[in-house]
């Protein structure tokens, strides 16, 4: 069944994405038709199967020594913000 | 020296050695020859000629005073996702246009300690993702064997770089085959290891349990050597594995007699273009007559690796891009009215269409009553297929097939239906659900477009690989041809 527009909207407020009204149904028919095509799993026996995690079997986390291993680079990396003051990111007004 | 780009990398790394000409040269001359063709390819996101020809005169020093290390002076390109320090990092998107990296990838340091050449920064399919190098933000990539065709992706510039000879060799990722398809399609040799053989430390993330990074070049030898060069444990990396790195150029020389070739049946099915599996018959005749055993194998549950990815990768890359929120780096929407504004207006604004696509695809499956019924079931078909495999590799040393049902198709033919599109992968895709080392060499031509045979081999047997894969390049010459308007 083709998804709704108000299923396309929604799923683009869970994405966090604008969509304009024109964009709505291009993905309306996209969306459909892969979740047609990767509807074909449903017919694979997987009874008893686990599902597969990780291409390399046994491999574990592993951990490092809880010891400082970066130096301060606070600057060099907010070069690369939008808005910056006083050592800290800018975003609009969270609490009123 | 206007020849210089029709040696391989090996032969320029010892040219260089032997101060037959310098690396000022040998970097000037790629760079007109990027420029050059910059209009009619735009294989390239950024090109870095200060910085190369600075550090051509540093590697020319290094040569003079017999310090060089294995690459030293040898030019190179990156793929635009891997992070390199100080120069941009677009990833081929709107997004990460204003993106300059603080840090080098593993993969470029590695390759700098080694003596390599960044010459620039190669065009892509935005964050990696599609086939045709039609999605990036700076436009597409033409293939230089014919420019009206796509040069396949999402490695596209890298692979139209090795092929136009505008790099003796480029480094690239592939998620669903994204270095084997360009590869095949413009006539070069590439090589997908293992998972977890190359640092993924980085590299803009797409796809984590699929990405790997791996290389373009135009001979095996060649990504032998560059491999030798980039692969190893990184602590940086999470999944990288401590398994030792063998020399892969020493290890070339393997004879193929007795080796068990196993032909993958689901690949020879009846979407693989009849002309294309006549040059793929043929290489595998090569093989015979070098002493391989051919047998044909069947993995009855690969036909299903494409309705996988779909649900697998779109899920990844819908948690690894939900970073990009306009607040610490890349695109910020003007004038926001409140932090969701920012969040949904930067995201809409900063991605392009397909990768949009994908985020929502993967948003949907991980969704609150479907994350059973699509990913759940999408990792235990992946178990399934990756037994096929497992299974296979018991009776045989390597398999073999080919890397794309058709040479490469016109730019703009399949843009407008995504499921055909993602159909292009469909030989490509199984061994990175499986994790396994891939290359795609070149073996012929279809009406002037190149055809890529694909060899896949088990776990950590990339020597194996290349091995294969040198030998039929010590055989034919298929991978010498350079298209008309590059040679």
């Amino acid at each position: 069944m083709p998804l709704t527009r108000e299923q396309i909207a929604s799923i683009a407020a869970l994405a966090r994405l604008d969509l304009s009204s024109s964009e709505i149904p291009i993905y309306q028919n996209s969306l459909s038709s892969i979740l047609e095509f990767i509807g074909a799993l449903e017919a694979a026996d997987t009874a008893n199967v686990v599902p597969m995690a990780h291409p390399l079997p046994g491999q574990s986390q592993r951990l490092r020594p809880d010891v400082v291993t970066e130096s301060d680079h606070h600057e060099q990396y907010q070069a690369n913000a939008s808005q910056v003051a006083a050592g800290l990111y800018l975003v609009p007004k969270v609490i009123e | 020296m206007t020849d210089l780009h029709r040696k391989t990398l090996v032969e320029l790394a010892a040219g260089l050695r032997a101060r037959r000409f310098s690396s000022v040269e040998l970097v000037r001359a790629y760079l007109e020859r990027i420029e050059a063709s910059q209009a009619t390819l735009n294989a390239f996101i950024s090109i870095t000629g200060e910085s190369a020809l600075r550090d051509a005169q540093a590697a020319d020093a290094a040569l003079a005073a017999g310090a060089a290390g294995p690459l030293t002076g040898v030019p190179i390109a990156h793929k635009d996702l891997f992070c390199t320090q100080g120069v941009r990092t677009s990833c081929g998107s709107r997004m990460l246009d204003n993106f300059v990296s603080p840090y080098d990838a593993t993969v470029v340091a590695k390759l700098k300690a080694a003596g390599a050449i960044t010459l620039g920064k190669t065009n892509m399919d935005e964050f990696a993702m599609g086939s045709s190098n039609e999605t990036s933000y700076y436009g597409p990539v033409r293939n230089p064997w014919n420019t009206g065709m796509v040069p396949g992706g999402s490695s596209g510039g890298s692979a139209a770089a090795v092929a136009a000879r505008l790099a003796p060799v480029a480094t690239a990722t592939d998620t669903g085959g994204s270095i084997r398809q360009p590869a095949a399609l413009c006539g070069v040799t590439g090589i997908k290891p293992t998972y977890g053989r190359v640092s993924r430390y980085g590299m803009v993330a797409f796809a984590s349990s699929l990405d790997q990074g791996g290389v373009l070049a135009t001979t095996a030898m060649d990504a032998a050597l560059v491999l030798r060069e980039m692969a190893g444990f990184d602590s940086n990396d999470s999944t990288s594995v401590d398994v030792p790195v063998p020399d892969y150029v020493a290890g070339l020389e393997q004879p193929l007699a007795g080796l068990k070739v196993g032909l993958l049946k689901e690949f020879f099915d009846k979407g693989l273009e009849r002309r294309t599996e006549k040059c793929i018959r043929e290489a595998l005749r090569v093989y015979e007559s070098l002493g391989a055993v051919l047998s044909e194998v069947s993995l009855p549950s690969l036909p299903l690796s494409v309705p996988v990815y779909y649900v697998v990768a779109p899920a990844e890359c819908s948690s690894n891009l939900a970073r990009f929120d306009g607040v610490r780096f890349g695109h910020r929407c003007a004038n926001p009215r409140d932090l969701q504004d920012l969040y949904r207006r930067s995201r809409g604004e900063g991605f392009g269409a397909e990768v949009k696509r994908r985020i929502m695809t993967g948003t949907y499956v991980l969704s609150a009553g479907y994350f059973d019924a699509y990913y759940l079931k999408a990792q235990r078909v992946r178990q399934l297929i990756n037994a096929d495999f497992i299974r296979a590799f018991q009776s045989v040393d390597v398999l073999m097939g080919p890397t794309t049902p058709t040479p490469a198709f016109a730019i703009g033919a399949k843009t407008s239906d995504p499921v055909t599109m993602y159909l292009n992968d469909i030989y490509t895709i199984g061994a990175n659900l499986a994790g396994l080392p891939a290359a795609s060499i070149p073996c012929g031509f279809v009406e002037g477009l190149p055809v890529g045979l694909q060899i896949v081999g088990p776990h950590f047997s990339e020597a194996r690989v290349l091995a294969v894969a040198h030998a039929f390049q010590r055989d034919t010459d298929w991978h010498s041809r350079v298209p008309r308007d590059y040679a």
